[in-house]
């Protein structure tokens, strides 16, 4: 087994060295937005951000091909450790707890935490003067903990969108925003109702992350950073974006006078201020369209087979619990227990991350419909047995008198009422599941809602952006409501006890038989 | 001799219901179980086709002997009940009729499903059966929207439809208007006239006087008088007998 691993290993290496260009694949995510990774106001297909160009760069150097895999932000290590990518750039800090799991190259910028505040406050421009402020940060960043680990109190607000906690600040929701460096150059730096305060606060070093067990290529990219560091090329990419700071000067000893002017960060500060006309908004949504449609046929697919997979487990269960012997009863209730009884989120990540830690390790497609299927098999599930039960027992039993077995019965008898009860809840959870399949963007699905964050991370429309996207759930949701109403309605001709016809006039009549005629 | 019930016993929740039955059925009779409500009659009638178990004795029906579960195993049990309800058709107190089908559809689902009948011939002998309890032109009607008595008159042609040997009748005409009753009565007489086997629990005394072959008065789960109709009309011997029946005519 291991002569063989190894040979295959040997293989895979030889082909890639000889393949003509074999592909570098970077796990990033790019809702994360400018000057990181994110894709490019006027090409929706290009990522642009001074990582996408630090990877390029990367690439060349090593005679690779970029290969862009997306990932929900929280889950880039993890992604990384499964393999489906080799590296991650995308403002990772490196700290030793991380250290402990991925390997981490030198450090391609380093930075610090700023504060930000409302033009007209003028009493808070150090930490200190945060105590019992309420001050907007990232979920896990640097910066959340260097809040936390404050003597004083200080009232703590988690985003996870950087866009969001600065609008926040300028409506007055908080007192303070304190984030990363280049967050605040981008988003709180061009708002005109904010301003910047104070000096640098803690210390950060991004670094390209890799797996532990192939050394090899981390020692690779190191060699190959190293070389464009010392070549300048990172420091040109860093001063374009208006990156370029003492920090990272110091560490590589350069002059912190900037050589290049920072003319991606004009550019993007141009997108970002432009004001468009209602005609300029309207070209870009239905600009947009194409990639909103994308996603929307993503999550349609994820949705509807999901739904399928969660009817037939539902299905089954259901019959287990209400006619199986006692184990496969309490086999039947456990599955239904647990999984109604934990959140989705908990149970993708366990899927999709949890499972190759005991060597299972599912395509992202297959882990969201199995999470997706097997949460609401287990709603399905009840939502059967409800309609079953519903069915008189003496149905049963009229059918076992005229000589059908329980198949037979259940068959031709019993699940044909059964669904016109349950019609109406289970369309109810298709549209739900419609809606929480956006969660599996957090197993590098790229579905309806990750497009929506990428644009408008992108674009800075979440209004515009919002209601369009919303727009989409709704369509895409509104065939199969009317396919279950269609349903509903011929079944209510089938079954006159729902439409409440008037039963015939109850009268004596004389029994017209055949033989009494005679 | 198509049915012997020998010395079935029953119990819910340790109360006896049949205590000890023994009868014997001879084909083409009509018999007719009568006795206070809660007495066991249903159960009875119900232990015949293996919708319920006996505790203990046995009932055969055409050869095929059905006992407790816990003597001849939960499988075999099934089978032969399986066995027995090829023969043996039930008409149940509140109809029954399979509400998400027409009236055809309720006649010809279970010859096509048990049987393997052929649609085309499960609908002709369906018609035939319809016209015959007179309902041929409610083929197409759902259960609901016909009246009690035309269900109850559906629900024998259903169980005709498999061509049985033997009805067995729950209390059919008590879930009926007084005016609905005689119209469900008179097919009951007139399968009786064609030589049917009828056991019909019932509360239905001027009924069972008129067409019943054999009176049977069960009370406590126990068979207290059996007879001919003039037995037990005309001339009772046990008190209990006299004072149920008084109650009646």
């Amino acid at each position: 087994m291991m002569k063989f691993l190894l040979l295959s290993l040997i293989l895979v290496l030889s082909t890639s060295a000889f393949a003509a260009k074999a592909k570098l694949r970077w796990g990033g995510d790019i809702e994360s937005g400018a000057p990181f990774a994110y894709t490019s106001p006027d090409d929706e297909d290009k990522l642009i951000g001074f990582e996408a160009e630090i990877v390029e760069l990367l690439a060349k150097d090593l005679d690779m091909e970029v290969q862009f895999v997306q990932n929900s932000w929280d889950g880039l290590i993890e992604g990384l450790n499964r393999g489906d990518y080799d590296i991650v750039v995308n403002g990772v800090e490196i700290t030793s707890d991380r250290a402990e799991v991925v390997n981490f190259s030198q450090p391609y910028y380093y930075t610090s935490e700023t504060l930000a505040v409302r033009k007209t406050t003028n009493d808070i421009s150090a930490l200190e003067h945060l105590k019992d402020k309420k001050v907007g940060t990232l979920d896990a960043s640097l910066a959340q903990r260097i809040l936390s680990e404050q003597k004083f109190p200080i009232q703590i607000v988690g985003y996870d969108e950087e866009m969001h906690a600065y609008s926040d600040l300028a409506l007055g929701r908080t007192q303070a925003v304190l984030l990363d460096e280049p967050i605040a150059l981008y988003y709180a730096k061009p708002n005109t109702d904010l301003k910047l305060v104070g000096g640098p606060i803690g210390y950060m070093e991004y670094g390209i992350v890799t797996r532990k067990n192939d050394p090899a290529f981390s020692e690779k990219i190191r060699a190959s950073l190293q070389k464009l560091i010392a070549t300048g090329k990172i420091q040109e990419i860093l001063e374009r974006w208006g990156m370029w700071n003492e920090m990272t000067a110091k560490a590589w000893g350069k002059d912190t006078a900037p050589l290049t002017k920072p003319i991606a960060y004009y550019k993007f500060l141009e997108t970002a201020a432009g004001k468009k006309t209602w005609k300029e908004k309207i070209q870009k949504y239905i600009d947009f369209l194409p990639k909103l449609l994308k996603g929307a046929v993503m999550t349609l697919e994820i949705s509807v087979i999901s739904m399928a997979l969660a009817m037939f487990l539902g299905l089954l269960t259901a019959l287990c619990r209400l006619y199986g012997n006692a184990p496969v009863r309490w086999l039947a209730l456990t599955y239904v227990e647990i999984f109604r009884g934990t959140p989705l989120l908990i149970q993708l990540y366990l899927i999709f991350y949890g499972l190759p830690h005991v060597g299972i390790s599912l395509e992202p497609m297959v882990a969201a419909i199995l999470g997706l299927g097997l949460n609401y098999g287990a709603c399905e599930a009840e939502n059967y047995r409800a309609g079953i039960l519903s069915i008189p027992r003496t149905q049963m039993d009229a059918s076992a008198a005229l000589g059908m077995n329980w198949y037979q019965s259940l068959r031709h008898i019993i699940l044909p009422q059964a669904i016109r009860v349950v019609i109406p809840p289970v369309t109810n959870d298709f549209i739900a599941l419609l809606k929480d399949s956006s969660l599996v963007s957090v197993i590098s699905m790229v579905e309806l809602t990750t497009i929506y964050g990428q644009l408008a991370s992108t674009h800075f429309d979440y209004l515009g952006l919002g209601i369009l996207t919303a727009a989409v759930y709704f369509i895409i949701g509104l065939p199969f409501v009317k396919l279950s109403r269609y349903f509903e309605r011929k079944i209510m001709t089938a079954s006159p006890q729902i439409v409440h016809e008037a039963p015939e006039k109850e009268e004596a009549e004389p029994v017209k038989t055949a033989v009494a005629a005679e | 001799m198509v049915i012997r019930i020998q010395d079935l016993k029953k119990s819910f929740h340790n109360r006896a219901v049949i205590d000890g039955i023994s009868i014997d059925v001879t084909k083409g009779d009509l018999v007719a179980i009568i006795g206070p409500s809660g007495c066991g009659k249903s159960t009875l009638l119900r232990c015949i086709n293996g919708l319920e178990t006996s505790d203990a004795g046995s009932v055969e029906v055409f050869g095929t002997e059905l006992k407790s579960p816990s003597e001849i195993g939960q499988k075999e049990f099934q089978k032969r009940s399986l066995t027995v309800r090829q023969k043996v058709g039930m008409v149940f107190q509140n109809f029954n009729l399979f509400p998400h089908l027409t009236i055809l559809e309720n006649l010809i689902k279970a010859p096509m499903v048990v049987s393997q009948v052929s649609k085309t011939d499960a609908e002709t002998k369906a018609r035939e059966l319809l016209k015959k309890v007179g309902l041929a032109d409610k083929a197409h009607h759902y259960p609901d929207q016909i009246s009690g008595g035309q269900q109850q008159r559906a629900a024998i042609a259903r169980a005709l439809a498999m061509n049985p040997e033997i009805l067995l009748y729950d209390e059919p005409t008590s879930a009926l208007d007084p005016a609905l009753v005689q119209e469900v009565l008179r097919v009951m007489k007139q399968l009786d006239q064609e030589g049917m086997t009828q056991l019909v629990v019932t509360h239905e005394m001027r009924f069972a006087r008129d067409v019943a072959d054999r009176i049977v008065f069960v009370d406590h789960g126990k068979i207290v008088e059996m007879g001919s109709p003039e037995e037990i009309f005309g001339n009772p011997q046990d008190p209990r007998t006299k004072n149920f029946l008084r109650h009646f005519l």
